[in-house]
């Protein structure tokens, strides 16, 4: 009996489950303890209404935005030919690398009312005032969401992409000769196929959006976030922002949990992912046109009109904005990033596999439960992680001196241990989502004949399994690099003294709005965030 | 990757990892709400000076939750705000500790220092209106209050109401004329506004440029840092700088501050910063770089902000507008000001 309790297949799993939910159970607590501000009532009196309203609106936006993008283009260069689509497959996942807040600035200086858009257009027109014509307003909530799908939807293109790639080429030949069109052989085959590749993407595209401050905040759209921030950092009642932040996690965990109620009975594996050329439609004339008008113009959008903004902040500011301690904040960068991204596949691994080991509600849970950070405003993770991690530096430290040791000090929240925490909090929901998605379309048969060939779990999950999902894991480390790279709030907030990312070096300027100065350092950010999806690419390449 | 390689790359990521909490003998940890950029001079200045290392951590939001949680352990010596709402919370939370120092109570008059010392100020700004030189010309006259009234309509351009210097302004009108006229000059405010708040101060200048909005709330030495900047001059040449109230309570200020640390590791060099910041050399860096007012009485202001002229500044007290923060917040939300 004790022995299968101490089993460490399941005990590990949920260790790594209950160091990742710590701080989003501190921060479930703390909305529990008594709150004499009254700032709750006071919030749902007034603006409370507005701003859940305005965070429904904005992930319906973003989402809705993102399908429209990614759906498409996923379709496009999976199923179709056409010129540049080589290319293309790889440089759709690029946005990805785009900080949202970047990228929010750049479209809101071009496109604001003082703006070199509107500035020209007034000037070739000759309108006087803003009664003598019209331009949409920019920083709105359809805006707002604009932008943030501009810098999210590579990950629903990502997945659905991989799903259109993997899924059987014979079930949508069988569905042609059964007389579907190619267009409903698309929505009834292709598409359904796909659903748990739409769901995740969906999910991790919804959970970013509800985590966001930054980007709607610059936008003047208020939303859940704003709450949080305006009732824990001015008013001072951490427990009303723990409350908010408690309903909106239990709003979205009842959502996910509907989604994957209603698909429990489906189940899908990849038969073979060849994928070859000669089944793909080739497109020529109109559709050819359209398809390349509709894909790059997306990407000018999301990648070169932000870049080439940026380049021309960079090259006038030039001599202002280089320094020398670029390469030490680059080195930091880097090396944090790629900590995390390991670390961050590592607890992929270790929960998905649990589930496929033992599957059963628990192991379910583990999966969810291990996810919930990533749809937690940043500034608020870090608070979730600070409180169990002063809590053990000071039990620690009062044990030493009973002990009559020396204390440390802050071991854990002083230094980077406490970032690290932080980020994979934030971040192992993308690592475990795609590694998820990939490994439930490897058949279990596989493990099967494997277990029956004498493997035990460990050897299967290395010889077989693993190399399997080899894409999902390159993709989950990718993912999980850059958007550690991009990462701010945490950053800002957990880091030790002295201690600069590039993300923070640039926003020290950006909230000052002198995004000249950061345009160097930022480019930086996208630059290393295009590195490894190049180097990736460059590897599947040379396999072909 | 093999396994060798793996450990190498943990190993690695684990040596920087203790590597960054070895700190030098001498030093003192801020805490900062500043941008680094606006205080590095002044720090270098002091590390040349005593020898003593600063290490700064800036963060917008939540520097004061992480002293909090830090408790005893806690390493930083220095909380510096942007703001005067943030000093004041830092001290009701009880994080704050008296400073005794003849120099500093030289240095800093006590209209700038709090009840118990637990805090001072170190520079002051003014709050601002300035008018569009093409369709306004110099408005010496203005109130605050004028920009509620109906003559304005459609002519204001702000901020994020919430953002400290906003706040501040408000609870300062709180303290003046009592809630309920704070409330109706706030909702007469908004419905005068050319569009809803957003951006910085700074983009409310450029707005008053390109003939958005006639007025622009902003603090005074944005003025001078966008003189400085060469896209931005163009903007500061379209605007007169004028300082509200003269006839009345006098021109809003709100300032940038200091505390001690309750449990500041390194106290006697956080008293020696204090010391130096507030001393006639880091003074003059202050009005000369960052165009902020010293508070020490003697160190002149720029020669730019001097020639904005002479005004006469609200004389109230700063515990007393920090008093009113909450329901100035409580405010902003009642009448949707943002929204």
């Amino acid at each position: 009996m004790i022995s299968k309790w101490f089993n460490p297949y399941k005990l590990l799993p949920w260790v790594v489950t209950c160091i990742l939910l710590s701080p989003v159970l501190a921060i479930f607590l703390n909305a529990f303890s008594f709150d004499e501000s009254g700032s709750f009532e006071h919030l749902l009196n007034t603006v409370l209404p507005t701003y859940i309203s305005n965070s429904i609106l904005v992930i319906f936006f973003v989402v809705l935005i993102s399908i429209v993008f990614a759906l498409p283009c996923a379709w496009f260069v999976a199923c179709c030919e056409f010129p540049t689509r080589q290319k293309l497959q790889w440089i759709l996942m690029l946005p990805l690398a785009m900080p949202p807040y970047i990228v929010a600035i750049v479209y809101t200086d071009l496109l604001d009312y003082a703006g070199p858009i509107q500035l020209a257009l007034r000037d070739w027109f000759g309108w006087q005032s803003i009664n003598d014509y019209y331009f949409p307003d920019i920083r709105t909530l359809f805006g707002a969401s604009f932008v943030l799908a501009l810098s999210l939807f590579p990950y629903l293109y990502l997945l659905l992409r991989g799903a259109f790639l993997t899924q059987s080429a014979g079930l949508f030949q069988a569905a042609r000769t059964l007389g579907l069109s190619p267009y409903r052989a698309f929505w009834r085959v292709s598409i359904p196929l796909s659903r748990s590749a739409m769901a995740v993407g969906i999910s991790l595209i919804a959970m970013e959006t509800l985590g966001d401050f930054a980007t709607v905040n610059y936008f003047a759209v208020h939303t859940l976030t704003t709450a949080i921030y305006d009732t824990w950092l001015e008013l001072g009642s951490l427990t009303t922002a723990a409350k908010i932040s408690s309903l909106m996690l239990l709003a979205l965990v009842i959502l996910i949990s509907l989604e994957n109620y209603s698909r429990r009975k489906q189940q899908v594996y990849q038969r073979n992912n060849s994928g070859s050329t000669d089944l793909r439609f080739h497109l020529t004339g109109w559709k050819k046109w359209g398809v390349l008008v509709f894909t790059w113009s997306l990407l000018c959008l999301s990648l070169f009109i932000p870049i080439g903004t940026l380049l021309y902040y960079a090259v006038h500011y030039f001599s202002e904005s280089l320094n020398d301690r670029f390469l030490n904040y680059t080195i930091n960068s880097l090396w944090l990033a790629f900590l995390v991204a390991i670390l961050a596949l590592l607890v992929a691994l270790t929960v998905n596999f649990y589930k496929r080991l033992s599957p059963g509600v628990f192991a379910k849970s583990s999966i969810r439960l291990s996810s919930l950070g990533y749809a937690v405003p940043g500034t608020v993770v870090a608070i979730g992680v600070l409180i169990p991690l002063t809590s053990l530096d000071l039990l620690l430290n009062d044990l030493l001196i009973q002990w009559n040791l020396s204390p440390v000090g802050l071991i854990f929240s002083g230094s980077l241990v406490i970032l690290v925490l932080g980020y994979l909090v934030r971040f192992s929901a993308i690592a475990v989502g795609s590694v998820d998605s990939s490994l439930v379309q490897v058949s279990p048969s596989l493990d099967l004949a494997s277990r029956t060939l004498g493997n035990g779990p460990a050897k299967t999950l290395w010889r077989v399994n693993i190399p399997l999902i080899k894409k999902g894991l390159l993709t989950a480390f990718i993912l999980v690099f850059i958007e550690s790279m991009k990462e701010l709030p945490a950053a800002l907030l957990l880091r030790p003294f002295n201690f600069e990312t590039l993300a923070t070096y640039v926003y020290q300027y950006v909230s000052d709005e002198m995004i000249e100065y950061a345009a160097l350092p930022a480019l930086m950010i996208i630059a290393l965030g295009l590195i490894p999806f190049i180097v990736v690419n460059r590897l599947l390449e040379q396999k072909q | 990757m093999s396994i060798k390689k793996g450990l190498t790359i943990l190993l690695a990521g684990a040596s920087v990892l203790t590597s960054s909490m070895s700190f030098a003998a001498e030093e003192v940890n801020v805490y900062s709400y500043r941008q680094p950029f606006l205080i590095e001079p002044m720090m270098k200045e002091f590390t040349a000076e005593t020898g003593i290392k600063v290490n700064i951590l800036f963060a917008k939001k939540g520097l004061i939750e992480r002293i909090k949680r830090e408790g005893q352990l806690s390493k930083a010596d220095i909380m510096l705000t942007s703001d005067f709402s943030r000093l004041a919370l830092f001290t009701e939370d009880g994080l704050a500790q008296s400073v005794e120092s003849e120099i500093i109570d030289n240095n800093i008059p006590s209209k700038f220092q709090g009840e118990k010392k637990q805090w001072f100020a170190l520079t002051s700004r003014a709050r601002s209106i300035y008018s569009s030189v093409d369709r306004v010309g110099p408005a010496p006259n203005i109130t605050y209050q004028d920009l509620a009234s109906p003559a304005f309509k459609g002519k204001v351009c702000m901020r994020s109401g919430k953002h400290p210097y906003n706040v501040s302004l408000l609870a300062s009108i709180i303290a003046h004329e009592g809630e309920a006229k704070a409330k109706t000059w706030l909702e007469g405010l908004k419905a005068n506004l050319a569009r809803k708040p957003q951006g910085n101060d700074r983009a409310q200048v450029k707005a008053v440029k390109e003939g958005l909005c006639d007025y622009a709330l902003t603090n005074s030495y944005y003025l001078g840092k966008m003189l400085e900047d060469p896209k931005q001059v163009a903007w500061a040449e379209s605007v007169h700088i004028n300082f509200p109230n003269q006839g009345t309570t006098g021109t809003h200020m709100n300032v940038s501050g200091v505390s001690v640390v309750k449990y500041a590791p390194n106290k006697d060099n956080a008293i020696k910063l204090i010391e130096f910041l507030s001393g006639d050399v880091a003074q003059n860096m202050y009005a000369e770089i960052n165009y902020e007012y010293p508070v020490k009485p003697g160190v002149k202001a720029s020669e730019l902000v001097a020639s904005w002229g002479q005004f006469k500044e609200d004389e109230i007290k700063l515990s007393e507008v920090a008093a009113q923060h909450k329901t100035a917040i409580k405010l902003l939300d009642e009448v949707k000001f943002d929204l």
